[in-house]
């Protein structure tokens, strides 16, 4: 994976490496799991699982500070991309009330190698990625929902994430006494 | 120029005998009683040692480091940010065995911690 700064080239780790263990995982969970819905499903509670760890290390390393607006959220995904998965997207197609953006990449390296077979066209091989995306949302008190508008694995020129903000979740308060 | 933001006046036995604020945004979503009793309760655990700074820091997640050191420190924000990055974000957060809704029990943990302390430029024990 190329990742931006200097600082990060000590843990850098063989693209093609990260590539084909997920696929490896995808495939082991389609063997597992032989419904293509809930092997979404699945893909999707990983990344999440992911994203809810991976922010730490993200705000850690980039010394990011909360969001004023969810503009501001949109950048640093956008950023966040950039080092962990080493493309960096583009944000376009904005809700006119600032609630909705895409995320779009030209270019999926966890795709690299795969061809969806015509058995599974229902398969959102890269699901994770929106669960990483949620899971790390969470985290900074923001709901969100993502969904594949675009797909270059089901032959789309892109590959489009749509981030919709559902609502913002309240900083939780502790537990009385009483 | 500073910003007040409220007091709170106790008496010697943890009673809240006045409160005001000015400038307060920030509600804390319980009441007043509570909260009074929260800060009163910080207080009295505290007070066991005389001179005291007490430094805080959050994350955007949430997670809050709070440090208490002898009143000759400075700012230790960049202090605890490093302890964030390089030892909980580290040998907590990226270890998946170490579940983060419950207290850390990792020895690793604890060392690297207990390391990262003691290491310090600004530690004299």
């Amino acid at each position: 994976m190329s990742r931006q700064t200097s600082r990060l080239d000590a843990k850098k780790v063989n693209s093609e490496l990260f590539t084909l263990t997920y696929g490896a995982l995808v495939t082991q969970l389609i063997k597992d799991v032989d419904n293509v819905d809930d092997v979404n499903k699945q893909l999707e509670r990983m990344g999440y699982n992911i994203g809810v760890r991976l922010i730490e290390d993200f705000l850690a390393r980039s010394g990011s500070g909360k969001c004023y607006d969810f503009r501001d959220t949109s950048e640093k995904i956008q950023l966040a991309t950039r080092m962990y998965l080493g493309v960096s997207p583009t944000i376009s197609n904005w809700s006119p009330s600032g609630d909705e953006f895409s995320l779009v990449m030209d270019n999926n390296p966890i795709t690299d190698f795969v061809e969806l077979p015509d058995s599974h066209m229902g398969l959102k091989y890269s699901n994770m990625l929106l669960g990483v995306i949620r899971g790390s949302c969470e985290m900074v008190q923001l709901e969100v929902s993502c969904w594949f508008v675009q797909d270059q694995l089901k032959g789309d020129n892109t590959t489009e994430i749509r981030v919709k903000l559902l609502r913002k979740l309240e900083d939780s308060v502790p537990a009385g006494e009483d | 120029m500073v910003k007040i933001y409220n007091l709170y006046i106790f008496n010697n036995a943890g009673t809240l005998l006045h409160y005001a604020e000015w400038n307060r945004t920030k509600q804390s979503g319980i009441t007043r009683e509570h909260e009074a009793k929260l800060m009163y309760g910080m207080l009295f655990s505290i007070k066991s040692t005389n001179k005291y700074a007490l430094h805080f820091y959050e994350t955007p997640t949430g997670t809050k480091f709070v440090l208490n050191t002898d009143s000759t420190a400075g700012k230790m924000t960049e202090f605890l940010k490093n302890l964030n990055s390089q030892i909980f974000v580290e040998y907590a957060v990226k270890n998946p065995m170490v579940d983060l809704s419950q207290p850390i029990k990792n020895d690793l943990f604890s060392a690297k911690l207990d390391a990262f302390i003691k290491g310090s430029s600004l530690y004299v024990s």
